[in-house]
């Protein structure tokens, strides 16, 4: 080989690397593994983890843990999708369009949008992506007015970009009653910002779990020049009038929970659908219908003149990877539930927050708000009573949600995030009641 | 299958009312969706999603899989894309409940094994890389350059400095300015001298205090390493600007070099590439950077940390925030972190030295047909020159069609941008020289066709499912969505 390649010895190949620049010791790395032994190794990592099958959860926050039917995981593991690149050559990799092509229609639907990308990482960089696309939107403005009701730690990382690209959030606080943003503060922040602001940006279901009213806020942000962006729970979107019934212009969100495992909060999968007049300013790749030489219909990689490869710092993004495979999964999930099987999953998780809410009413436990719940919502414990209750979790090895406080700055201490899925069992529901009512009910 | 069945969705099959799960258990009340839901909230038009049978919605996807090229078929050459094969025992590793059913909200006590295998893995890149701290939270390559971009931003600040410049070579790739973009920078273009490689002269005159880095790819995009790598870290370094390394071709140094040790202050590592996690037809990549210490304080929190035998999370004041939901993609840091294991010292040394030979061995082959623009020898890649095509009226667009009509992959095509009519070809060091020697031949046929019988090649592909696939009409009609 060496002779072909037109040396005599492997270091003249390297030639180019300063001979004292080279590596002229073995990496201190732990010794090579047979596939039995390092198979050991990780198993016993994972071992040490108590997940989800251990442990009765009840946390959420946009990863929500949902029955996956064993037919997605027999197609994701195809190597025909798993070891397949990027679709570049559209004649060898007309799977991967058309199931792309077909998952672009199945967000855009369940959204009621016109397009969808390809995908982006995860929940938290699609609410980013689509800010960045707000600010192409409306000819370069930096301004957010920014529901402060939205999941934090979506927020936080949209703070991360905030800086380098120049933004400023205005904050719209919700109303102390429903926890619904806050009708009056919004008008308030578009007055107060004629002209500069970017996009309107609202969540829902929102961190508390509820329902956000998007009737009439499409109107508000046009009349303010700035666009409508809207982070929507895909599977909240079965049963709830979705973004797009209500004039929103980039919806974004996490479809991490349908067809894929939450694992830690990653590989997730972050959407993006939009207007057909907006399509210029998307991110991402897209997929389009077309035909070959002879007619017949076909697929390839289309409006490529926004990314990177092509536009460099004009780029409507610099996403090159995304979430490809997820896509597999969410397309084969949706396909199997179809409307009727999403829609009932999304009733059970509904339901079995209404059960939860009914048995804790008898321990004087009530909703932080009044506002309409979709699958979480925020519950009032008395004051004082998180560690008895973290104490009683422990024991019962059950983790009853999130502490709404840890996470956001103007709620109670005692706030506790429920979230509840089609994959608790009434016994799992029971005990949690059971619990919060004993450790944090009424003495 | 019929050739009219081409394409058709599943929309377009199936039938009213059918679905491919069974109805759920009602084990609690059900209140109903009217009483759930107030009615304005209540959607009045279902989504129009499939409704297939189970059996339908398999057959459908099985059949649409078929329709790929994959690494696990056939040679998948792709210059810069590192499709080296994916062992099949990462991918049991990483569907391990103790992995897939952690939520990311867990108290840390809970996920000791995942907090423990990142801390490892870590530490193992910083060793492979010459890094001092590592960050896997970026989700693939380009928003680790992103995530890099805007540590050395938090690190000019805090020296008082608000640089405006980043520099990048002509060859680099377009997520390296569309990065620098989003970060905020203003990119400023170092040309490529004669050799291929930077203009050392070119970047001199470039760089100023108001240079925040110089991004640079190293090997860089025609395959060859940057000899003068320590002279430009040094001007860089000179001028307080950070010199970055695109680890995109990083598989290339593995076991020979480490970019900490070359003079880097910041990279970034694909785990996808290099550690061989799946590309799954576009992603899930992975893409973590390493930094020198100097940078260590402004990574993503959080940060794992390790006291007295236990995992746990920081969020340090100085870090630039996280930059991502949860961690990243965890479970192609499952897969890196087993090859890793599987590799060893002695593996990883071999990665770099086979790539690099497999790719001069392949080169050596064919270069009696289209020859590289720059001289060798090349580390893990190297670019055609497709121009010589033009003779008999052909593009590389058409060669690379007609290659894989011999049931391989194109090379990566029309990048770098500084060699015409490119076509970039990677081999990587999982292949056998038996299917190096066949992509050889099979290269030097369409050569021959390109030459002999230019309509031929014109025209393919011919023994695929498809036709030439007309993508200008895809880009003038935009159909992006099933038209129901």
């Amino acid at each position: 080989m060496f002779a072909v390649a037109g040396v005599s010895k492997f270091e003249d190949l390297v030639e180019a690397i300063p001979a004292h620049l080279r590596l002229a010791r073995p990496l201190d790395l732990p010794h090579s593994q047979s596939e039995m032994a390092l198979s050991r190794e990780l198993r016993h990592l994972a071992e040490k983890n108590r997940g989800m099958s251990e442990l009765t959860s009840f946390l959420g926050l946009g990863w929500t843990k949902h029955f996956i039917p064993a037919a997605v995981d027999s197609i994701v593991s195809r190597s025909e999708f798993t070891t397949a690149y990027t679709p570049y050559q559209a004649e060898a990799s007309q799977g991967s369009l058309q199931q792309i092509f077909e998952y672009q229609t199945m967000v855009a639907e369940i959204t009621g949008m016109e397009i969808s990308n390809a995908s982006l990482y995860d929940g938290a960089t699609s609410l980013v992506e689509g800010m960045i696309m707000a600010t192409a939107c409306s000819k370069g403005r930096k301004g957010f007015a920014i529901a402060s009701n939205v999941n934090p730690r979506w927020r936080e990382v949209a703070q991360t970009y905030a800086g380098s690209n120049g933004w400023t959030f205005h904050d719209v606080g919700w109303e102390a009653g429903t926890g619904a943003r806050d009708r009056a503060a919004l008008a308030k922040v578009l007055a107060g910002h004629a002209g500069k602001l970017a996009a309107v940006v609202v969540q829902t279901p929102n961190v508390f779990g509820l329902l956000e009213d998007l009737s009439g806020l499409a109107d508000l942000a046009h009349q303010a020049g700035a666009v409508l962006l809207v982070a929507a729970d895909p599977l909240a979107c079965a049963i709830a009038e979705p973004p797009g019934s209500f004039g929103a212009d980039i919806v974004v969100g996490e479809m991490l929970g349908l067809g894929i495992p939450t694992s830690l909060g990653g590989p997730g999968l972050g959407y993006l659908t939009t207007k057909k007049a907006h399509l210029r300013q998307m991110p991402g790749r897209v997929v389009g219908r077309t035909v070959d030489a002879e007619g017949t219909r076909a697929y390839c990689l289309t409006a490529q003149t926004r990314e990177q490869h092509i536009r460099r710092e004009k780029a409507t993004s610099n996403i090159c990877s995304n979430q490809g495979l997820m896509t597999v999964a969410a397309s084969v999930y949706l396909a199997l539930q179809g409307p009727q099987g999403l829609a009932e999953v999304a009733e059970q998780c509904a339901s079995r927050l209404a059960y939860v809410r009914d048995g804790l009413q008898g321990a004087k436990i009530r909703p932080l708000f009044s506002g309409t719940p979709f699958q979480e919502e925020a519950f009032q414990l008395p004051p004082g009573s998180r560690a008895r209750v973290e104490a009683a979790c422990k024991t019962a090895r059950l983790l009853p949600g999130i502490w709404l406080s840890d996470l956001l700055p103007g709620v109670p201490t005692e706030s506790l995030l429920v979230c509840t899925s089609e994959t608790h069992s009434r016994q799992d529901l029971d005990l949690l009641v059971s619990i919060l009512s004993s450790a944090g009910g009424a003495a | 299958m019929p050739k009219d069945d081409m394409g058709r969705t599943m929309f377009e099959r199936g039938r009213p009312g059918q679905r491919g799960t069974g109805a759920l258990e009602w084990d609690i009340p059900r209140p109903g969706l009217a009483a759930l839901f107030p009615d304005k909230f209540r959607r009045k038009k279902a989504p129009r999603l499939p409704e297939l049978s189970e059996g339908e919605v398999v057959r459908h996807f099985v059949n649409l899989s078929t329709k790929n090229h994959h690494i696990d078929k056939g040679f998948y050459p792709l210059g810069s894309c590192t499709m080296k094969y994916n062992p099949k025992v990462h991918e049991t590793l990483a569907r391990l409940p103790g992995f897939t059913t952690l939520h990311p909200m867990q108290p840390a006590e809970t996920v000791q094994g995942a907090l423990e295998l990142m801390w490892r893995l870590e530490r193992m890149l910083g060793e492979i890389s010459g890094m001092q701290a590592v960050s896997l939270q970026p989700a693939a390559g380009a928003h680790g350059e992103l995530t890099a971009l805007l540590v050395v931003r938090a690190w000019h600040l805090s020296r008082g400095e608000d640089r405006k410049k980043v520099l990048i070579p002509d060859s680099a790739h377009g997520t390296n300015p569309a990065s620098a973009a989003i970060a905020g920078f203003d990119c400023v273009t170092v040309k490529s001298g004669a050799d291929g490689r930077v203009d050392v002269d070119d970047l001199k005159s470039k760089l100023s205090s108001d240079v925040a880095a110089f991004m640079i790819t190293n090997p860089n995009t025609v395959g060859l390493f940057e000899t003068r790598v320590e002279e430009i870290c040094a001007a860089c370094h000179s001028v307080g600007a950070q010199v970055y390394m695109d680890g995109a071709n990083l598989n290339a140094l593995v076991g020979i070099a480490r970019p900490g040790d070359l003079g880097f202050d910041v990279m970034h590592f694909n785990l996808h590439k290099t550690f061989t996690t799946p590309h799954g037809g576009g992603g899930p990549g992975c893409g973590p950077i390493g930094v020198k210490s100097h940078l260590a304080p402004f990574l993503p929190s959080p940060r794992v940390t390790h006291h007295d035998g236990a995992y746990g999370l920081d969020r340090p004041s100085t870090s630039i925030g996280p930059v991502h939901g949860a961690f990243g993609n965890f479970l192609m840091m499952v897969r890196a972190y087993a090859y890793v294991l599987a590799m060893g010292p002695e593996g990883m040394a071999d990665i770099g030295h086979t790539a690099v030979l497999n790719a001069n061995y392949l080169y050596g082959k064919i270069k009696g047909s289209l020859q590289t623009k720059y001289a060798g020898p090349y580390m893990h890649e190297f670019v055609l020159d497709g121009s010589p095509l033009k003779k008999t009226d052909l593009h590389t667009s058409d060669f690379a069609k007609r290659l894989l009509d011999y049931g391989v992959y194109a090379p990566t095509i029309y990048f770098p941008l500084i060699v015409p009519e490119a076509m970039m070809i990677e081999p990587t060091e999982t292949e056998s020289k038996a299917t190096l020697d066949e992509f050889a031949e099979i290269f030097l046929e369409v050569w021959r066709q390109s030459r002999e019988e230019p309509d031929t090649v014109r025209t393919a592909p011919h023994n695929l499912l498809l036709r030439r696939v007309d993508d200008v009409k895809a880009a003038k009609d935009l159909v992006l969505t099933h038209p129901f």
